[in-house]
């Protein structure tokens, strides 16, 4: 439940900083989320991880579809991704998850510490 | 705590944020260019995108409708001009922004500000020719005349405020994306880069001298020699003013320095000068017929201009009405109103006069200092304008220009261009778009021409780059002007490097406005121009300049033949594909093969050319074995000649080999000088055609013998990034055919305006009206313009908001 909660928490605050703040606030909203909801480092990781990550994912998804694949044909031939779309909305989720857990992680590590003292 | 772990992985986050926020190489920030609310994904606009939207802005006078169609053209309804221009700049910078301060970059030389060095340092050589050539100075003087006309500086002013009111609500996730490529942001806009765009148009139109590749040409060639390889006129030309034309006396009469022959003509040495030079085919067509040749009584005017196809477009289609005109045409992001176009009661068109305007001096400066120069036996002091050039990454480079009475020192010691001067001197460049001009008159007052009268009145305020305007009234006028600031020349000044050391071999005068070749309603009923030369040999002036000779011949026989004229019949007419060139040179390359030569293989190509319909259409394979069969007779001919010429040289034209062999049996130039026996046209002509069959042999065997894909005409993104462009498209047309598409030049803007009480026109250009990748309107003209189709251009009328067309509106107030 934990680590639902921490998934959807580390999602929601990533959207609403990004509407503000420069790109790098999935990092630090996945980092306030762990620090806020203890969990195991690995898990935390995965929380963070998996937040921006289909945060990310369901975001592009969702505006690729719209432009009909019109952009992400052309910049995955400039990456060079083959002009595979799909291809780009993974390495783009990947991309946000990886910062995202990274951040996650030494938020629970943080925390762990707090509490042993 | 666990301060290890933590450590590390803070250290691994912040790490990998930072390596994400900074551009490697050519990458952009990763991080910043993938995330979905602020990289690229923010650029993928809904294919269904609603633009409506309701703004406000506190320079404005009144409301300001805007309506976009289908096309996403905007129909701009203002209560004032100003309010237009306003509109107009700020639509400019909505859809074309990152297109119009890149355009103006290169004009300003601030490329390697942006893009780097470049290899070989490519980018910067340019940036440095574009100040040497004064560029910038020479927008500095354009603007500094638009400010002191209070009409044309309010213009100016309101055009500027509208591009700075979209830019400064511009979020930076919203930027284009070439600036999230780039890593970058843009400037606040100024009338300073609006005058740089329209200099820039001056540079690309104007590239028509030959002076470094005629001086060296002269250095090896006899005079008699020299005039048969580079004519002054080719004898098959239809000038745009017809022969037998009267012309008055002239007013300025230029005198030959009395030292000509002794310092000019006779110059043995040659200025070993690369130039790097715009595409000489920037050219165009245009043409008007008058009633009596059409079906429905009224004129009907055609225009379409040839320059390099780009992405985004060079042009961006609207309309725009105010209580004093209702105009629609295409307009150049960067500057106000309407460049091409028709309004209520007239249209209009340019095509490129393609005069030589642009002289080089060689001066002698007392030192490398280049702080004074020998001026009529003294020594002048020169102004030193010292450029900064910015490059990527913060340095700064200085050049020092030096101006003289004779330009700007282009060429020097210090700006070898990748070596491109290799002698060390020192050549000043004299160019007309260095005189201060306010063209924005000649827009602003033709965007509102009624009659004729005011056709000729706006004229005179335009001054570069020389263009030859045609026009038609509903009135049922028809008339063309070579109009622009042209210098009165002694015969073959300027057609090679001039002496810079005194007075005798500046430029004496400009030859009078009204003396301007023109014509109005002549007897043939139709005017026209195709960057021929515009007149013949009795007009009192020198004309120097390359001309092409081909398309003027074709258009000019067509309108002659026909009658009860039609738009239909002009779309197929400014599409056409025939090859007339070829019609008058490939008789004399089948009359003089000798194919008891040829071997089978060689054969079965030589019959394909035989059976050619003459059509240069994308199916047809003669295109491609003619013209590399005329391209190597070219060079079998004149290889051995201009073998010796040291320096860059001019190839001759087309016309000068063909007109040539077509009235001199025994040319001599046909002979190769370099070998003992004497060729005859036989033995070079089937040796041209047996050296090019490996070519057809290769492109056959990738399938590519039809002239389309062997033309592989592309339309290029501005970057050169192919993913941005729209590569192989598969079209006919070709050099010195009416449609006169090649692989990155052509039509730009076709136009078909029929004079009838309600306006019926058409017209297409090759891209779309969204200079955004992402968008579906970015090239969705392509199709339309390859396949020699139109878009019928819709000039919408206010009570007309209803319409299905109009997919949204913007609505502008204080």
């Amino acid at each position: 439940m934990k680590f639902v909660i921490s998934l959807l928490l580390t999602a929601l605050l990533s959207f609403a900083g990004g509407l503000y703040l420069p790109w790098w606030c999935i990092g630090i909203c996945a980092f306030i989320v762990s620090v806020l909801i203890l969990q195991p480092p690995i898990r935390a990781f995965l929380a963070g991880f998996c937040g921006v990550f289909l945060l990310w994912l369901i975001f592009s998804w969702s505006i690729d579809s719209a432009n009909d694949h019109i952009l992400s044909h052309k910049i995955a031939q400039i990456f060079p991704l083959g002009g595979i779309s799909f291809l780009l909305i993974l390495i783009t989720s990947l991309v946000g998850g990886l910062v995202g857990g990274f951040a996650a992680l030494s938020g629970s590590y943080l925390r762990s510490g707090t509490k042993r003292k | 705590m666990r301060i290890v772990p933590f450590l590390l992985s803070v250290t691994v986050t912040t790490v990998l944020i930072i390596v994400l926020s900074i551009p490697l190489a050519n990458i952009p920030p990763l991080g910043k260019f993938l995330s979905p609310q602020h990289g690229f994904w923010v650029n993928a606009d809904p294919v269904n995108k609603d633009f409506n939207e309701d703004l406000n802005f506190a320079q404005l006078k009144n409301k300001v409708e805007v309506y976009l169609d289908d096309r996403l053209v905007p129909h701009v309804f203002a209560q004032n001009d100003q309010d237009a221009y306003f509109v107009q700049g700020y639509l400019h910078a909505k859809f074309r922004l990152w297109q119009m301060e890149f355009q103006t970059q290169a004009a300003a030389g601030r490329l390697s500000e942006i893009l780097g060095n470049g290899s070989n340092d490519a980018i910067l050589n340019n940036d440095r020719l574009m100040r040497r050539l004064g560029m910038v100075s020479s927008a500095e003087k354009a603007v500094s005349e638009i400010e002191k006309n209070p009409v044309t500086k309010a213009m100016a002013d309101a055009y500027t405020a509208g591009v700075n009111a979209y830019i400064g609500q511009l979020a930076i996730s919203n930027l284009p994306i070439e600036y999230k490529l780039l890593n970058y942001q843009p400037e606040k806009w100024n009338n300073l880069k609006t005058g740089l765009l329209l200099k820039y148009m001056s540079y690309d139109l104007t590239g028509n001298e030959n002076d470094f590749e005629y001086t060296n040409a002269k250095a090896v060639f006899s005079k008699a020699d020299f005039g048969k390889l580079y004519p002054i006129r080719q004898d098959s030309l239809d000038p745009v003013i017809p022969r037998g034309t009267y012309f008055d006396f002239p007013a300025v009469m230029p005198l030959t320095p009395s030292t000509a022959d002794s310092l000019y003509f006779q110059w043995r040495e040659s200025a070993d000068i690369v130039d790097q030079k715009p595409d000489k085919d920037n050219g165009s067509n245009n043409w008007a017929v008058d009633g009596k040749k059409t079906k429905s009584g009224r004129p009907i005017l055609c225009d379409d201009m040839h320059l390099g196809l780009s992405l985004p477009s060079i042009w961006y289609e609207m309309h725009i009405s105010t209580p004093r005109f209702n105009v629609y045409g295409v307009t150049l992001p960067g500057a106000p109103m309407i460049i091409v176009g028709f309004n209520d009661h007239c249209s209009w068109g340019l095509t490129n006069a393609a005069r030589d305007v642009k002289d080089y001096y060689e001066i002698q400066f007392k030192d490398d200092t280049k702080q004074e120069y020998l001026y009529n036996g003294k020594w002048e002091r020169s102004e030193l304008r010292i450029e900064q050039i910015k490059l990527k990454g913060g340095d700064v480079m200085r050049d020092t220009v030096a101006y003289t009475v004779f330009g700007p020192v282009i060429y020097d010691k210090s700006f070898s261009g990748s070596n491109r001067v290799k002698n060390g001197k020192y050549y000043a460049v004299r160019w007309t778009a260095h005189n201060p001009s306010n063209d924005f008159l000649f827009f602003y007052q033709l965007n509102a021409a009624k009659t004729y009268e005011e056709y000729e009145n706006s004229l005179v305020h335009f001054s570069n780059p020389g263009q030859n305007v045609v026009f038609a009234s509903k009135t049922g006028d028809i008339a063309i002007w070579q109009q622009g600031n042209f210098p009165a020349k002694w015969e073959r000044q300027g057609d090679f490097v001039m002496p810079g050391t005194d007075t005798s071999y500046l430029w004496q005068g400009m030859i009078p406005q009204k003396e301007n070749p023109h014509i109005r309603n002549p007897e043939r009923g139709f005017v026209s121009s195709a960057n021929q030369i515009p007149v013949d040999s009795t007009y009192p002036y020198y004309i120097g300049g390359s001309y092409d000779v081909y398309r003027g011949l074709i258009i000019n026989r067509n309108l002659r033949q026909m009658n009860g004229i039609t738009p239909e019949d002009m779309q197929r007419l400014q599409t056409d594909n025939y090859n007339v060139f070829a019609e008058l040179a490939l008789p004399v390359l089948l009359k003089n093969v000798d194919e008891s030569q040829l071997n089978a293989e060689e054969k079965k190509y030589l019959s394909i050319v035989r059976q050619w319909n003459l059509r240069n259409d994308p199916g047809e394979k003669g295109p491609v074995i003619f013209i590399n069969w005329f391209d190597s007779l070219e060079s079998q001919v004149w290889g051995d000649e201009l073998a010796g010429i040291k320096g860059v040289f001019e190839n001759p034209d087309d016309a000068t080999l063909i007109e040539g062999l077509m009235k001199d049996s025994v040319f001599k130039f046909v002979d190769n000088i370099n070998t003992p026996v004497t060729e005859t046209l036989k033995d070079v002509v089937t040796a041209a055609f047996k050296k090019a069959v490996p070519i057809f042999v290769r492109v056959d065997r990738d399938d590519a013998l039809s002239w389309g894909r062997y033309k592989d005409t592309r339309v290029r993104h501005l970057l050169r990034l192919p993913a941005l462009s729209r590569s192989h498209v598969n079209n006919g047309g070709g050099i010195h055919i009416i449609n006169a598409t090649k692989q990155f030049h052509g039509p730009s803007w076709r136009m078909i305006v029929h004079l009838t009480d309600e306006a019926e026109a058409y017209g297409v250009y090759p891209g779309g009206q969204s200079g955004n990748p992402g968008s579906k309107y970015y090239d969705n003209f392509i199709d339309t313009w390859s396949q020699g189709k139109y878009n019928t251009l819709w000039f919408m009328k206010k009570d007309q908001a209803g319409d299905k067309r109009i997919i949204s509106r913007l609505s502008f107030s204080r």
